[in-house]
């Protein structure tokens, strides 16, 4: 038995090439996931009736069943009625989906930490609804919503790991085939780690670069005065 | 439209307001001229901020009518926010914008609501920042201000939007006593250059000094209303006498 770790650097390509598709699959589901997100926590908050209602389900179910039992629903289970997708938009459909309904309860738990007088403050200026919501309370929410929305972040970013169950080329399934065939088991999924936690390390302190970048004094999700 | 509201600048006409089962406004009527001071006094809980946001219907109002010069605010399809911006309100607890410098705080009504273009609407924000004496505060955030400065910012913010009334609910009540002269100088200032004023405070030596009329509320209903100088010598309700004598006690008189 061989007991040296080896790694051959012409794996290097096609990891890099596995990295891309992850940070690609990543971006997009992270992108769909806010645009849908922030309409579900407009919904949670300023309406009453059917549409609140549709939208608290919509939450309660994609919070409460997992990920992977998600993505098997879309891309192996919707086939059955007629829709397919590509591997690559089932994933970014499924993991859209998903963390819509994580960055929706974000969202809104920075919209009602942005203190309820500003509103009627708003109002009182002879502001409508609408731009009260995007002249004052998007904002701050937004700014609010930074760290909690890093780790959703991070969370995709690793989570999108189980698209190689469905033939996706991202850096797992890369890692999965080349080791497959040169049963580096071991080297090959250090440097698939490592390669994940580069990319993890680079966007949290891009995001604590932002979070600094847009700070106001006195707007924290605890602090409520002034 | 009411033949005789154009008259007055602002016509309050038997409002009524129930939270659940408690009537909390129970039919209240009165007018205010141009460049009138009125300050509204009554016990905790008579329905005083209640009676301020009927006014510019930050609350509805359950009935009644309430019209700012010819246009009638409760009407049903009143152009609600375009006649609220006609009126400033200033509240309790500031209610600055956190995320937005002093100066930006200001000019946001003006640029947004009204549609000036953003260069006159920063000559307007700093005109009325000046007004309130904080020309060199324009850059600063809410939490880099005294509550005293707040305040005044928050006026300011009201001002730039060229009201015809101006709404004031207790607004140095959240105040250290010592920021409370800086923003009763700023109302009184307001008051003597023809600002309408409609503020609810206990602050008797500026109602003696500025007021045209006190109003006293109670229960729901107006009980009582006249100038300051003969409210204090000559009320004509028990109640009146007893309630001027408990807050000159807990205030003070002196401007
Ligand atoms: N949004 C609301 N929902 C339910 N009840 C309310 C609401 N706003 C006010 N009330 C009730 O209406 C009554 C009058 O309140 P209001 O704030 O108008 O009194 P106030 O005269 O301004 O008192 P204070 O001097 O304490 O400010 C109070 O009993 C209050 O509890
Ligand atoms: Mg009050």
């Amino acid at each position: 038995m061989d007991m040296q770790l080896v790694f051959d650097w012409a794996w290097l390509p096609r990891l890099s090439d596995g990295l891309i598709v992850t940070m690609q699959l990543t971006g997009a589901c992270l992108a769909g996931g806010a645009a849908l997100g922030l309409l579900l926590s407009l919904a949670r908050v300023y309406t009453r009736g059917p549409v609140y209602w549709l939208a608290s389900a919509y939450v309660q179910f994609f919070r409460g069943t997992p990920l992977l039992v998600q993505l098997m629903i879309i891309h192996f289970g919707l086939p059955t009625v007629g829709i397919r997708f590509e591997p690559f938009i089932s994933g970014v459909v499924a993991m859209g989906l998903n963390t819509a309904a994580y960055q929706a309860e974000y969202f809104r738990g920075a919209i009602q930490s942005v203190r309820s007088g500003q509103t009627l403050a708003a109002r009182s200026l002879g502001m409508s609804p609408l731009q009260t919501v995007r002249y004052i309370v998007l904002p701050q929410a937004l700014r609010l919503v930074i760290p909690p929305w890093s780790n959703e972040l991070v969370y995709m970013l690793k989570y999108s790991s189980i698209v190689y169950m469905i033939g996706v080329s991202d850096l797992m399934g890369v890692g999965r085939t080349i080791s497959a065939r040169s049963f580096r088991f071991l080297e090959l999924f250090i440097v698939v780690a490592m390669m994940y936690l580069a990319v993890v390390l680079i966007l949290t302190f891009a995001l604590r670069w932002l979070e600094r970048r847009v700070h106001v004094p006195g707007l924290t999700t605890t602090g409520r005065r002034g | 439209m009411n033949s005789d509201s154009a008259d007055h600048l602002l016509r309050v006409e038997d409002v009524h307001k129930r939270y659940g089962r408690e009537e909390v406004l129970r039919g209240v009527s009165f007018t205010m001229e141009r460049a009138d001071t009125k300050v509204i006094i009554g016990a905790s809980g008579t329905g005083k901020s209640t009676l301020l946001r009927c006014i510019n219907k930050l609350t509805d109002p359950d009935q009644g009518r309430v019209w700012l010069e010819n246009q009638e605010i409760t009407g049903r399809r009143a152009p609600v926010n375009r006649i609220r911006s006609q009126m400033g309100f200033v509240f309790q607890d500031f209610n600055l914008f956190t995320h937005l410098p002093a100066l930006d705080n200001v000019r946001i009504g003006p640029q947004r609501v009204k549609g000036i273009r953003r260069r006159e609407a920063t000559t307007l924000a700093q005109e009325a920042l000046a007004t309130v004496g904080l020309k060199e505060k324009a850059q600063s955030y809410p939490a880099q201000l005294s509550g005293g400065q707040q305040q005044r910012v928050a006026i300011a913010r009201a001002l730039a939007m060229s009201p015809k009334l101006m709404l004031f609910d207790e607004p140095t009540s959240a105040l250290d006593p010592e920021l409370i002269g800086e923003v009763l100088e700023v109302m009184v200032k307001l008051a003597k250059e023809g600002m309408t004023m409609l503020v609810v405070s206990h602050e008797m030596g500026f109602a003696r000094t500025v007021a045209d009329e006190i109003i006293f509320m109670e229960g729901g209903v107006i009980l009582e209303q006249a100038p300051p100088e003969s409210m204090f010598r000559n009320p004509q309700h028990k109640r009146t006498g007893e309630f001027l004598r408990k807050i000159s006690d807990l205030y003070g008189e002196s401007e």
